[in-house]
């Protein structure tokens, strides 16, 4: 099932941009899995360095996860500062308190200018983006969070351990 | 399962302990017919709570989506007030799987719905369809890809 529609300069990519594997997360900040799968993302950045890029997108199940969409709308607040990614992952560190004053207080943690990050955050455009995150997952066949793909292609195997690194050495054997 | 093409066979069935809700109702609308095995199962890859968030989305195509299952009303009511879900399920219980019998998506073995997705138009016609390996959530692309379509079609008829 293809990636629709692909990475482009839209997304928050880290890492290489010329990385022969895009790993694409969609995922929700307030998901005990995501929480799960955080470090072993990070892992597989650390033992692919920079034949890896990594692209997040928003896919918060809000019904279940009341404080999901919040928490993405952070990250994309953090993002107008230059600091999508520090924000990412305090988020993903502290995924016990996700409520607005925790949000703000982990802006403060960074350094970021606060009180231009809660104007952000009520900008309409923010929430447009993280519901095209969403709705992009929809046309991906995103069924679960987190949902990966790899190079476009929507990952089945388990993200569990070492599951991905195996599935990408044993698929990329160039690397 | 029941081909694209046909129409879908009518149904009254509890969607809540005292209410009955009948395909007729939905003339006008489109249908959007999730058979799925059985209230309760994981959080996350829940297919039925999936769809629960996507509801503006369905909307936007004016489908509404009913899930069905086997299992009674009492038991729908719970699992929706549970996991807070805004969209009617349907108690296939008695008979016992009637209705699955009649779009050909029981799984005799197991007394349960096969996970199987029907989208039914306006005058109650089946335009697509799809049957998944039942521990497999098919998530909502095929069915946004089929009401895509649809609109596509919809609006060539009226140019």
């Amino acid at each position: 099932m293809p990636l629709r529609p692909p990475v482009s300069s839209a997304d928050h990519i880290q890492g290489n941009d010329n990385a022969l594997i895009e790993l694409v997360e969609y995922g929700d900040y307030q998901c005990p899995h995501c929480g799960r799968a955080y470090p072993i993302v990070k892992q597989l950045q650390e033992e692919l360095g920079n034949q890896l890029k990594f692209i997040f997108r928003n896919f918060p199940l809000a019904k279940i996860h009341p404080e999901a969409t919040l928490a993405a709308i952070a990250t994309e607040a953090a993002a107008l500062q230059g600091s999508y990614w520090e924000m990412h992952d305090i988020v993903f560190e502290n995924q016990d308190d996700l409520g607005k004053g925790a949000l703000l207080q982990y802006a403060v943690t960074l350094g970021l200018d606060v009180t231009q990050l809660e104007e952000d955050m009520a900008r309409p455009e923010l929430a447009s983006k993280v519901e095209a995150d969403f709705e992009s997952g929809i046309r991906s066949g995103v069924n679960a969070t987190p949902t990966f793909f790899i190079n476009g292609e929507k990952y089945n195997n388990g993200w569990e351990g070492d599951r991905m690194l195996t599935y990408i050495r044993a698929n990329y054997p160039g690397l | 399962m029941l081909s694209i093409g046909i129409e879908a066979p009518g149904f009254s069935l509890f969607a809540t302990p005292d209410q009955k809700i009948s395909l007729s109702e939905f003339r006008g609308k489109r249908v959007v017919l999730a058979f799925y095995p059985a209230d309760w199962s994981p959080v996350c890859g829940d297919q039925m709570a999936l769809y629960n968030e996507m509801l503006n989305y369905f909307h936007k195509h004016n489908a509404e989506l009913i899930g069905i299952s086997v299992d009674g009303k009492w038991c729908h009511l719970a699992f929706s007030q549970d996991r807070k879900l805004h969209f009617p399920l349907l108690a296939d219980f008695e008979p016992k799987g009637a209705i699955a019998q009649l779009y050909d998506v029981y799984d005799e073995k197991n007394g349960e719905c096969r996970r199987a997705l029907f989208v039914i138009d306006e005058e109650g016609i089946i335009r697509w369809n799809h049957l998944s390996p039942v521990g497999i959530n098919p998530g909502a692309d095929g069915i946004f890809d089929a009401l895509e379509e649809m609109d596509k079609v919809k609006n060539n008829v009226t140019i």
